[in-house]
C-alpha cells in the first residue's frame, strides 16, 4: 500500500497550485475593477459553465481519492476483510494499554487495530521518527473503535493520542513500540 | 486639532453622540462590545501561538487548554454575534424602512452576550476549566481534571449568550413581520415565507411568479437566523445536560457517564455546532458580501433569483453536513460519512463558490471602482474565503481525513482563514462601509492607519494559516503539547504572523477611537438624548 506521505505530497502540491492560481486572480481582478475599461455584459452561460465546473470538481475529488487512497475503500470494506493481524489496545486514565510491549508486524500485512476506551474520548495515532502522522482515528467510550492499515515501509513507529481528553492527557504518548519489519 | 484633542472628542470633533438616535447607539454599543472581546481573541490567540513555540511556566498547560477553551468562544460570540448581530438589528429594519421591533429586546441581547461571555470567560481563566469548545462526551463532565463550580458559571455563561442570540432571533423575525403604529396591515404570513425562500421556492415551479416581498439581504439574514435559532437550542439542551452532571456532583450524587451515549452526543453536538459554522457563517457572509457589493457598486445583483435559490440551498445543506466531523469516528455509519461528510459537504463549494462568482460579476458591472476600504476589505474577505473553503472540502474527504484529521491543517488553513480572513474582513468592510452611517458622518481619523491595518491583517492571517496548515501536514496535532521544540520553525513564522495580526488590529483600535474619540465612546454608551424609533435623525 502506498505511503501516507506521499498522498500529502499530492495534497500539498495540489493545494500549493491552486492556492497561488486564487491569489493571481484576485490580484488581477482587484487591479482591473479600479481602471476605466469596457465592461462587458457576464452572459449566465459562464456562470453555468462555472456552477458546472464546481458540481465537477465537488464530487470527482472524492471519487478519484476513491481510487487513488489504497486506505478509503479498506476502511470502508474492513468489516468483510480478514485481518493477518488483531491488536486490542485499551485505553483509560489517559492511558493506552497494549497487548504486549512492541506490536511487531510485517510490511504489506493486513493489520487492525482494536481500541476500546473505559471512560474518555480519545484518539489513536499512529507516528514516525520525525513525529509525521501515519494515519489516526478517534476511541469513542462504549463504541468499536477499529482501523485496518497496511503499513508501506519497515520501520519503528510510536502510538499517540490524537484527540484532547483534558489537560491530562497531553502525554498519552508509547514512544517506539510499533516495530515494522520487511 | 492636537493629538490630545483628538483622543477625546474624536477627528475633528464630528462625532457627537448627542446627535445619536437610539437605533445607533445599539448598534454601535454591539460593535464596540464586539471589538473589545476581538482584542480578547487576539491576544489570547498570541499567547497560544507563543505557547506553541514553547511552553512557558508562566501560563502551563492547565492554562493553556483553559485559554484554547475559551478564545473560539470568546471570537464567535462574544466578538462576531455582537458585530453582525449589531449590524443586522440595524439593517434589517433600515431595509425593510421600518423601526426595529423591540430596541428594548436588543439591548437585552447585547447585554446578555457581553455579560455571558465575560461570565464563561473569566469562569474559565481562574478555574480551568476546559472541555474545549467540543465538549465530547464525558470530557465536560469529568470532574476528576475539572472545577465543577468553575464549570457551572462557564455553562451559565454560555446560556446567558444563547438567551440573548433567543431575543435577537425573536428581534428580526418580528421586525420583518410586523406592522409599525400607523401603518396599513403588513402580510406577514407572506413576507415569513419571503424570508424564508417559500414563496422564491415555488417561483421555481409555478408560471405565476410571484414578487419577492423582502429584498435579498434580509432574506440571507433570516434564512441564517433559522440556523442561529436551531444552533442556540442545541446548545442549551446540551448545557442543561451538563449542568444536570453538576448539580448533582455539587449535591454529593456523581451520575453514570454512560447513561448518555458518546457517538449520539458527539452526533447532537456537531448538528447544532456545524450550524454555526456551515450555516449562519457562509449564509450570513454571502448576504452580506450582496449587500456590500450592490452598495459599493450602486448595481443591481447579478443573478439574483439564483442567489436567493442558493441561500435556500445553503441552508438546507446546512443542515445535513454534520457528519464530516466524524470521519474518523469508527463507529459512524459509513453511509453518513459518504453523504453528509463526503457528498453534501461538496456542496458548500458550489453555494460559496456561487457566491463568490456573483459578488465579482456585480463589483465588475460598476467598473471603475475607487478602491476604498469597504472594497478593499470585501476583496480580502472574498479571498479568505476562497482559500478556506476549498481546505475544507479536501479534508471532509474520507481518504485524506485520515492523516489530517485533528491536525493543524484542519484549523489552520481551514479554520483561522475562514474565520480571520474571510469573516473578520468581510465585517470590517461592513464596519468601514456603515461607519459614516452610524455615526452621522464622523470622519476616518487616518487613511494610512487603515491601510497598514489591512495588509497587516490579511498577510498575518493568511501567514498564520499557512504555516499552521505546514505543521499539519507534517503531523503536528491541534489540540496538544509538544515541549521539545519538535514543530518549532512553523510556529514561530506562525507565531510572527500572529504578531501582524495583533499589530494591525491595535492599529484599527487606535483608528476608530481617534474617530470617534473617548468622550464618544462614553457617550455611546449614555442614553439617547434623542426620543425616536427612527432609525437616523430626521
Amino acid at each position: 500500500m502506498v505511503d501516507s506521505i506521499t498522498v500529502l505530497y499530492g495534497q500539498t502540491f495540489a493545494y500549493t497550485f491552486y492556492v497561488v492560481a486564487i491569489m493571481l486572480l484576485m490580484l488581477w481582478f482587484s487591479y482591473k475593477v479600479t481602471r476605466d475599461g469596457k465592461s462587458k455584459e457576464i452572459k449566465p452561460a459562464l456562470f453555468y459553465s462555472f456552477v458546472g465546473f464546481l458540481v465537477v470538481i465537488g464530487v470527482s475529488l472524492h471519487i478519484a481519492t476513491h481510487y487513488t487512497i489504497p486506505w478509503k475503500s479498506l476502511d470502508l470494506e474492513r468489516a468483510e476483510i480478514t485481518p493477518d493481524k488483531i491488536f486490542d489496545i485499551s485505553a483509560a486514565d489517559h492511558q493506552f494499554k497494549l497487548p504486549a510491549e512492541k506490536l511487531s508486524m510485517k510490511v504489506n500485512e493486513k493489520v487492525l487495530f482494536n481500541v476500546t476506551s473505559e471512560d474518555l474520548t480519545y484518539g489513536f495515532g499512529i507516528f514516525r521518527q520525525d513525529n509525521s502522522m501515519v494515519f489516526q482515528m478517534q476511541v469513542i467510550p462504549g463504541h468499536k473503535n477499529d482501523v485496518l492499515w497496511q503499513f508501506a515501509k519497515p520501520g519503528i513507529y510510536s502510538i499517540r493520542s490524537t484527540e484532547y481528553s483534558g489537560w491530562k492527557g497531553v502525554n498519552m504518548i508509547l514512544r517506539d513500540v510499533v516495530e515494522v519489519t520487511e | 486639532m492636537s493629538i490630545k484633542e483628538t483622543f477625546m472628542n474624536g477627528e475633528e470633533g464630528l462625532f457627537k453622540p448627542n446627535s445619536l438616535t437610539p437605533m445607533q447607539k445599539l448598534t454601535l454599543r454591539f460593535v464596540v462590545v464586539g471589538l473589545i472581546y476581538y482584542a480578547f481573541a487576539v491576544i489570547e490567540g498570541m499567547m497560544m501561538r507563543i505557547y506553541e513555540v514553547t511552553p512557558i511556566a508562566a501560563i502551563g498547560d492547565e492554562q493553556f487548554f483553559a485559554i484554547m477553551t475559551a478564545h473560539p468562544l470568546v471570537g464567535i460570540f462574544g466578538s462576531t454575534y455582537s458585530i453582525v448581530f449589531g449590524a443586522f438589528l440595524f439593517l434589517v429594519p433600515f431595509l425593510m424602512k421600518k423601526p426595529l421591533w423591540s430596541i428594548k429586546l436588543g439591548n437585552w441581547t447585547l447585554w446578555l452576550i457581553a455579560i455571558g461571555t465575560f461570565i464563561f470567560w473569566f469562569s474559565g481563566f481562574i478555574s480551568h476549566y476546559s472541555p474545549l469548545y467540543t465538549l465530547y462526551w464525558p470530557l465536560p463532565a469529568d470532574f476528576s481534571q475539572f472545577s465543577v463550580w468553575g464549570g457551572t458559571f462557564f455553562i451559565l455563561g454560555i446560556a446567558l449568550v444563547m438567551v440573548g442570540t433567543a431575543f435577537f432571533v425573536v428581534n428580526v423575525f418580528k421586525t420583518i413581520t410586523y406592522t409599525p403604529e400607523g401603518w396599513e396591515k403588513q402580510p406577514a404570513g407572506a413576507l415569513i415565507k419571503s424570508a424564508l425562500g417559500l414563496s422564491g421556492f415555488r417561483n421555481l415551479f409555478s408560471k405565476k411568479k410571484k414578487e419577492h416581498l423582502v429584498s435579498l439581504p434580509v432574506a440571507a439574514i433570516a434564512r441564517g437566523t433559522v440556523d442561529t435559532a436551531l444552533n442556540a437550542g442545541i446548545i442549551l439542551f446540551t448545557g442543561v445536560l451538563i449542568l444536570v452532571y453538576m448539580v448533582a456532583e455539587l449535591f454529593g450524587t456523581s451520575l453514570k457517564h454512560s447513561a448518555v451515549d458518546a457517538l449520539l452526543y458527539k452526533n447532537w453536538f456537531w448538528w447544532g455546532l456545524d450550524l454555526i459554522a456551515d450555516g449562519l457563517v457562509l449564509i450570513f457572509v454571502a448576504g452580506t458580501w450582496y449587500l456590500l457589493a450592490t452598495m459599493i457598486t450602486g448595481k443591481k445583483l447579478f443573478m439574483e433569483n439564483i442567489a436567493r435559490a442558493a441561500l435556500f440551498v445553503e441552508m438546507v445543506v446546512s443542515w445535513t453536513v454534520w457528519s464530516h466531523h466524524l470521519m474518523s469516528d469508527q463507529a459512524q455509519p459509513g453511509i453518513l460519512k459518504i453523504l453528509s461528510g463526503e457528498m453534501v459537504t461538496a456542496f458548500e463549494l458550489i453555494t460559496q463558490g456561487l457566491a463568490f462568482f456573483i459578488t465579482l460579476v456585480t463589483l465588475w458591472s460598476g467598473r471603475p471602482l475607487k478602491m476604498t476600504n469597504p472594497l478593499k476589505f470585501l476583496l480580502g474577505g472574498l479571498l479568505g474565503f476562497a482559500l478556506a473553503v476549498p481546505a475544507g472540502i479536501m479534508q471532509a474527504d474520507l481518504g485524506l481525513n485520515r492523516i489530517l484529521h485533528n491536525t493543524q491543517w484542519i484549523v489552520g488553513p481551514h479554520v483561522h482563514v475562514a474565520i480571520l480572513v474571510g469573516l473578520t474582513m468581510t465585517l470590517y468592510s461592513a464596519i468601514y462601509i456603515l461607519l459614516p452611517i452610524l455615526t452621522n458622518g464622523a470622519k476616518l481619523y487616518s487613511q494610512k492607519l487603515a491601510d497598514f491595518h489591512f495588509w497587516t491583517h490579511l498577510l498575518g492571517g493568511i501567514g498564520m494559516g499557512a504555516f499552521m496548515g505546514m505543521a499539519g501536514l507534517n503531523g503536528m496535532l491541534r489540540r496538544t503539547v509538544y515541549s521539545n521544540g519538535e514543530f518549532a520553525p512553523y510556529m514561530i513564522l506562525a507565531a510572527l504572523s500572529g504578531a501582524l495580526l495583533l499589530v494591525g488590529f491595535l492599529a484599527f483600535f487606535y483608528n476608530i477611537v481617534m474617530t470617534v474619540g473617548l468622550n464618544g465612546v462614553i457617550g455611546i454608551f449614555m442614553p439617547a438624548k434623542l426620543k425616536t424609533k427612527d432609525l437616523l435623525p430626521s
